[in-house]
């Protein structure tokens, strides 16, 4: 069955997501759900496929369950293949170790054989963190034609945002020649993407300097880059122009959802031209009811709506109740908003149940934060939930 | 206790001929993001049934692009898994004019898949029926009874049924033996009928085959069953789950708007363990926009809303533009209205466009068919 495969990518899913706090005590963060019928880690694997890229290596290491049964075989994302396709690569125990992932580095350094049972010439790293639709092939061949040894994706970012950012500083042919992490005084807005293309075999050889470096953190940022450019491979950055977005906090999680609404969002899932793949329940249609009031929403399948919503990404399987009114809110899926509740600038994450008459956060336009509401709790009949809240599950 | 699935296709074509021109019934498309046929799919994959034949004999380019592999259903399997049956036409008998005339005919065509199988029952079912039955206490109820053939049964109210000619009218004694098999057209108060749903016993269902080829038979109720049911064993299984039977496009819109009724909606999608499964599309979810108002609706993903719908069902990708009024009406799959459309009892085939400001309507005993990818 051996087929050369030209790039394989390497997710990193492995990361806790500690900044999503209530959202991901049981979920690794790439399975957090998002835009009403989507998770997180769809769009880096929708992007693959759509890139012609069909061999994945899921890189897992932080609460995997929901993650590996999410992915399954990989058929949502046609990535069920006869040879590769997607796969999920936990920690292993070798003959002569047995480690957890140490970082991003040392992930991708224990499964190189992964890479190199393909024999592809190139590696694709991804996070699983990023909400974006990307052409990869497109950069793969920028890679190429620049004959570079990495290529690093860059956004060209607003200059006074740039020190949240890792900068890169190129020369007018795109070649990076100075990488700095989140600098005081930048002297370039182009911000890593956190997305790499590497020649596998230079990827090999810094990957095994750096494991034999001791005190090194193992980490692509902090490590394998800056080495690279001080020894003087060829780098360069891709610039890219689009919707792209780290949700790796509430607030940017929140937004991100925000982005998808109205008439020309932000960021467009329903273009069929680059399609957004996910793993689909069997639910029926949305029913909106008699006395319902939407504005301004997207409501995914599965749904009831019998009172009002007004600006919220509603996810599968949510029933809103009579009476209850439901304002700036990212409804995960599978939630129950009994009669008379108000949710207002919340994220409600999957299988909760809020009672009726309950409060849930304040108006935005007061509120001091998103109130947060954790997988499968119940809020109970009538309870107030200040603003800002977070009720992670029990 | 093992059961295969059969399922029929084509049969009642007729019924809803602007429809069916270019589909099977089976590929009708119902209730915003369904085929008939996932409804008997999605009843024998409920209940366990893993090796399912589909005997269709002609338009069933819909079908096979509807179906697939069958892993919409969990049917791309190594064992079984389903297997389409087209007409068995060979190099010497090309022209034979009444391929699948009948049930008989049908059956006879099928033959091979059913002497193929091993399993002890085949299920059959019809794609002019909604329901969500567990089939599994059918077959429970056909292996007790010992019986030769078991016909799932429902009571209809005669007045409000809607149907092109005849529908199969059951008389049951008390020990749930039928005792008359009658196809007729009742006009009114309740009757029993069978929902074409039934349950043989496979190597009964082989023999009746067989006998019928030999003896040139071409029913298969009025040459087989109706003479048989003294000498024969046949059972009735009453059913009183939710219950449509489409027999015409007054059926089809009545059965449609049914849904709208939350036990209906209950009675067919909220049944626990029980999903009904079709193919997947992967809409982005529904946008709701600008001055959209929408009431009392069935609605898919993948649509976009910005003007007033009312007591409808829209399928996925359906577009209701700026100042656009839709009530009472069907949109299937990527209708398009323009903006400031007024539409009533109207049903509108996939890939419909209506033009700006255009005013159409039906009424519910004859509601305005668009046929597929019409622009008016």
């Amino acid at each position: 069955m051996f087929k050369k495969k030209e790039c394989v990518a390497m997710l990193l899913a492995g990361g806790q997501g500690s900044r999503l706090y209530a959202l991901t005590t049981k979920t690794a963060k790439p399975a957090v759900p998002f835009g009403g019928k989507y998770r997180i880690i769809d769009f880096p694997l929708s992007n693959c496929v759509n890139s012609g890229i069909d061999t994945v290596g899921v890189l897992t290491q932080y609460q995997p369950l929901v993650l590996n049964e999410y992915i399954g075989n990989g058929l949502p994302w046609d990535l069920d293949r006869a040879w590769g396709g997607v796969k999920i690569l936990p920690p292993y125990q070798g003959q002569k170790r047995a480690d957890w992932y140490k970082g991003t580095a040392n992930a991708i350094y224990q499964n190189m054989e992964f890479v190199n049972r393909y024999d592809a010439e190139y590696v694709l790293i991804l996070s699983g963190d990023h909400i974006y639709k990307m052409d990869y092939d497109k950069m793969l061949a920028y890679h190429k034609q620049k004959g570079a040894d990495c290529t690093i994706a860059v956004l060209a970012v607003p200059m006074e945002e740039a020190s949240r950012f890792g900068i890169m500083s190129t020369n007018s042919d795109g070649s990076i020649y100075k990488f700095s992490e989140k600098p005081k005084n930048p002297d370039s807005n182009l911000a890593s993407m956190g997305i790499y293309i590497f020649n596998r075999k230079k990827l090999n050889d810094y990957l095994i300097a750096d494991e034999n470096t001791p005190g090194s953190s193992n980490d692509f940022g902090k490590n394998i880059i800056p080495n690279m450019l001080a020894a003087g491979e060829k780098m360069f950055a891709y610039p890219f122009e689009g919707y792209w977005k780290d949700v790796g906090t509430i607030s940017s999680l929140w937004e991100a959802n925000m982005d998808l609404l109205g008439e020309n969002p932000e960021l467009n899932l329903g273009d069929e031209s680059w399609r957004i793949y996910a793993r689909h329940q069997a639910l029926a249609p949305q029913f909106v009811g008699k006395d319902a009031v939407i504005e301004n929403c997207n409501i995914t399948e599965g749904c009831e709506i019998y009172g009002t919503v007004r600006n919220c990404v509603v996810g599968a399987g949510v029933k809103i109740e009579k009476g209850a009114v439901v304002t700036d809110s990212v409804l995960m899926g599978d939630a129950v908003i009994g009669e008379g509740a108000v949710v207002s600038y919340a994220i409600i994450d999957t299988g909760v149940t809020i009672g009726k008459g309950a409060v849930i956060g304040e108006d935005k336009a007061t509120a001091k934060g998103i109130a947060v509401i954790g997988e499968d709790v119940t809020v109970e009949d009538g309870a107030r939930v200040e603003a800002g809240a977070m009720i992670p599950e029990v | 206790m093992t059961a295969a699935g059969l399922i029929f296709a084509n049969t009642h074509d007729k019924n809803i001929a602007e429809m069916t021109r270019l589909r099977t019934m089976a590929s009708v498309p119902f209730g915003g993001r369904y085929r008939l046929i996932d409804f008997a799919l999605s009843n024998m994959v409920n209940s366990d049934i893993t090796k399912v034949g589909v005997i269709t004999h002609y338009n069933y380019q819909s079908l096979l692009d509807h179906i697939g592999n069958g892993k919409d259903w969990d049917l791309a399997r190594r064992s079984g898994g389903i297997k389409i049956l087209p007409p068995y036409i060979t190099m010497f008998d090309t022209t034979t004019p009444g391929v699948n005339r009948s049930r008989m005919d049908a059956l006879k065509g099928a033959l091979n898949f059913i002497n193929r199988c091993s399993e002890d029952y085949i299920v059959m079912s019809d794609c002019d029926i909604i329901c969500n039955i567990d089939l599994k206490a059918v077959l429970e109820a056909h292996e007790k009874s010992g019986a030769d053939l078991t016909f799932v049964t429902t009571v209809i109210d005669a007045g409000t049924l809607s149907v092109q000619g005849t529908v199969p009218v059951v008389e049951v004694d008390a020990s749930g033996r039928v005792t008359d098999f009658a196809e007729m057209h009742p006009t009114e108060g309740k009757v029993t009928i069978s929902t074409n749903i039934m349950v043989a016993t496979r190597t009964y269902l082989q023999s009746v085959v067989q006998e019928a080829t030999s003896h040139g038979y071409t029913s298969f109720f009025k040459d087989v069953i109706a003479r048989s049911l003294e000498s024969a064993n046949y059972r009735a299984y009453a059913y009183d789950g939710v219950f449509a039977k489409i027999g015409s496009m007054e059926g089809y819109f009545a059965c449609s708007m049914a849904l709208l009724d939350e036990e209906a909606r209950k009675g067919i999608w909220g049944v626990p363990n029980r999903p009904i499964l079709t193919k997947v599309r992967n809409s982005a979810p529904t946008k709701y926009c600008g001055d959209a108002k929408i009431v009392n609706s069935v609605v898919a993903d993948g649509c976009v809303i910005e003007g007033t719908v009312e007591n409808s069902i829209l399928f996925r990708g359906v577009k209701v533009g700026k100042g656009t009024v839709v009530k009472n009406s069907i949109l299937m799959q990527d209708t398009y209205t323009g903006e400031n459309v007024t539409l009533n009892c109207v049903i509108t085939d996939k890939n419909v466009m209506i033009k700006d400001g255009r005013v159409l309507s039906g009424c519910e005993t004859m509601p305005f068919y668009i046929g597929k990818n019409g622009a008016i």
